[in-house]
């Protein structure tokens, strides 16, 4: 099976621009990557791009006056620009910059949750969430008294849109969901689902730490409230995220930690805000990792997310095909077309690490786990599960290599 | 890396020798392995002389896990429970047979783990009596 797909994607040179894919596991073993899905590889121009600027351009940002101190604030400054962009979310004040999608989570449930919400109010969210979109909620429900509502999943692995529909009679004030779910790669019909929830006078987050990397995002299009996304699952650095938020609701938001950079002007007893986004930027920010996020976008802007996105497809179509011919696996969450390139399955009688295990002996790379949605796992009774997850750098051939690997499971539990 | 899945470790997974559960027992203790959700209990029944004459785990986890819980509890039968406080991760590498990273030695230890607390958990009852 040749590597090089019809979806206009070169991916043998797309391989070329990530160092570590031409690494061997251990001498002779090359490195299969299928986790992407908890954080993708990282492009040449990425780590350039930091490495450039720890080489020519550090210092602190913002009211510095030397040069460096400037060049800094224009690079990092330039970076929420381009990401603004990518999102097309309408002003740079809208895109406040977070340590990843779950600090973002955070900053809306402590800012906007706990002063918009009070004893007996209703938060809506879905069985298919994440950590990440579940623990704040839970924080802020104990400490406010708030009743937590959640959108079943089918056994499909699809939202049960009827209930959804049930659900907004409870009259929600806050919708929070995933646009893409880690484990059952389910797209959700976002669009109708924010309409709805909008309908009744909800404000709507979106969990966008799986879609962001993987389809076109347009935010002012989707008409979301809130929007939380890490550039580590998109080709950038760990370590930095981005929430962009409706700029109505941000300004009225008191910000979410204290420090230098969120403050106009501080006194003994209290403080001015700063204006958006720096507000919610307390403390040095992630400068290199700004400036990482931005190569990163620029990275996947130049190859076009379209094409990003129906490669995925074609590889999701093809490994669903190859993973269901095996006897005793089963794939969770619903079938290809309707979801991204992620893919948790079960061996009968064999569990998901000794799966992981004798993968990597073949140097496929995949993770094995309740993969941080433990109540999703609870609900279809699996302690845990395999997941192999692709991203733009992946090709048919490896999708091979995992499915020989995951023959020779078998054949070592025969 | 086959050897890491010894036909020991398979055929203890697969047909393990101690799987079960005891009522009354005189040690039982559960716990997880938050990482993967493994859970494994073990019951024991032990004599007037504080000697393990029956064990046995139930509970769920990969071969690792499992077929170290099944080689822990042959090892401790006719043992006594001082001897049974004194194991060691080394012990359980010995009867394993393989290395293993940080990650899979959490698999490995788990039935020691929960042993050793429910072991610990009677002495502290006995010194209340």
């Amino acid at each position: 099976m040749a590597a090089k797909t019809t979806t206009g994607l070169d991916v043998q040179q797309v391989r070329k621009d990530f160092p570590v894919l031409s690494r061997e596991v251990r001498p002779g073993v090359p490195l299969i990557y299928l986790d992407s899905a908890a954080t993708s590889q990282k492009p040449e121009a990425v780590l350039q791009a930091m490495n450039t600027y720890y080489r020519e351009n550090n210092a602190n940002i913002h009211r510095g006056i030397h040069t460096l101190a400037e060049e800094a604030t224009h690079v990092y400054e330039t970076a929420r620009k381009k990401i603004v962009g990518f999102i097309h979310a309408p002003s740079v004040e809208q895109l406040i910059f977070t340590r990843n999608t779950t600090e973002a989570i955070n900053l809306v449930a402590f800012s906007w949750g706990r002063h918009n919400l009070s004893a007996g109010d209703h938060i809506l969210l879905t069985e298919m969430e994440h950590h990440s979109n579940l623990v704040p909620w839970q924080l802020l429900a104990a400490e406010m008294d708030l009743v937590l509502d959640f959108i079943p999943v089918t056994p499909e692995g699809i939202l049960e849109l009827d209930e959804y529909q049930k659900l907004l009679n409870c009259n929600p004030k806050l919708l929070a969901l995933t646009h893409m779910s880690n484990v059952l790669g389910t797209i959700n019909p976002l669009k109708e689902i924010l309409q709805d929830a909008k309908s009744v006078g909800a404000v709507t987050l979106v969990d966008g730490a799986q879609s962001v990397p993987h389809l076109p995002v347009n935010v002012a299009d989707l008409e979301a409230d809130f929007y939380a996304f890490s550039a580590h699952k998109m080709c950038g650095p760990t370590g930095i995220g981005a929430l962009y938020g409706r700029k109505d609701l941000l300004e009225k938001m008191p910000p979410f930690l204290g420090g230098g950079e969120m403050i106009k002007r501080v006194e003994l007893r209290s403080f001015k805000a700063n204006d958006l986004p720096h507000k919610f930027e307390a403390g040095t920010p992630a400068i290199a990792e700004a400036v990482g996020f931005g190569a990163a976008v620029d990275y996947l802007l130049d190859l076009g997310m379209d094409k990003i996105e129906n490669h995925e497809r074609l590889l999701t179509k093809y490994a669903m095909e190859k993973l269901q011919e095996i006897p005793d696996l089963t794939v969770l969450g619903p079938p290809a077309e309707k979801k991204g390139g992620v893919i948790a399955f079960y061996l009968k009688n064999i569990h998901p690490h000794d799966v992981a295990q004798i993968l990597d002996s073949v140097g496929v790379a995949i993770r094995a786990g309740h993969h941080c949605a433990q109540p999703l796992h609870t609900k279809y009774n699996l302690p845990a599960t395999s997941r192999a997850s692709m991203y733009l750098y992946n090709t048919l051939d490896e999708v091979d290599r995992l499915i020989d690997g995951i023959q020779k499971v078998k054949d070592i539990f025969r | 890396m086959e050897d890491f899945y010894r036909e020991l470790i398979i055929e203890r997974y697969k047909t393990p020798h101690f799987r079960g559960e005891l009522e009354p027992n005189d040690i039982t203790f559960e716990d997880d392995n938050p990482a993967c959700g493994d859970h494994i209990r073990i019951d024991v029944r032990v004599d007037e002389n504080q000697v393990v004459t029956e064990a046995v785990f139930s509970g769920e986890g990969c071969a690792i896990s499992l077929a170290s819980a099944d080689l822990l509890l042959e090892s401790i039968i006719g043992k006594s429970i001082d001897v049974v406080k004194e194991l060691t991760k080394e012990d359980i590498l010995d009867m394993l047979g393989i290395e293993l990273g940080p990650v899979r030695l959490k698999c490995a230890l788990l039935s020691l783990k929960v042993l050793k607390s429910g072991v610990y958990g009677i002495g502290k009852t006995d010194s209340t009596e």
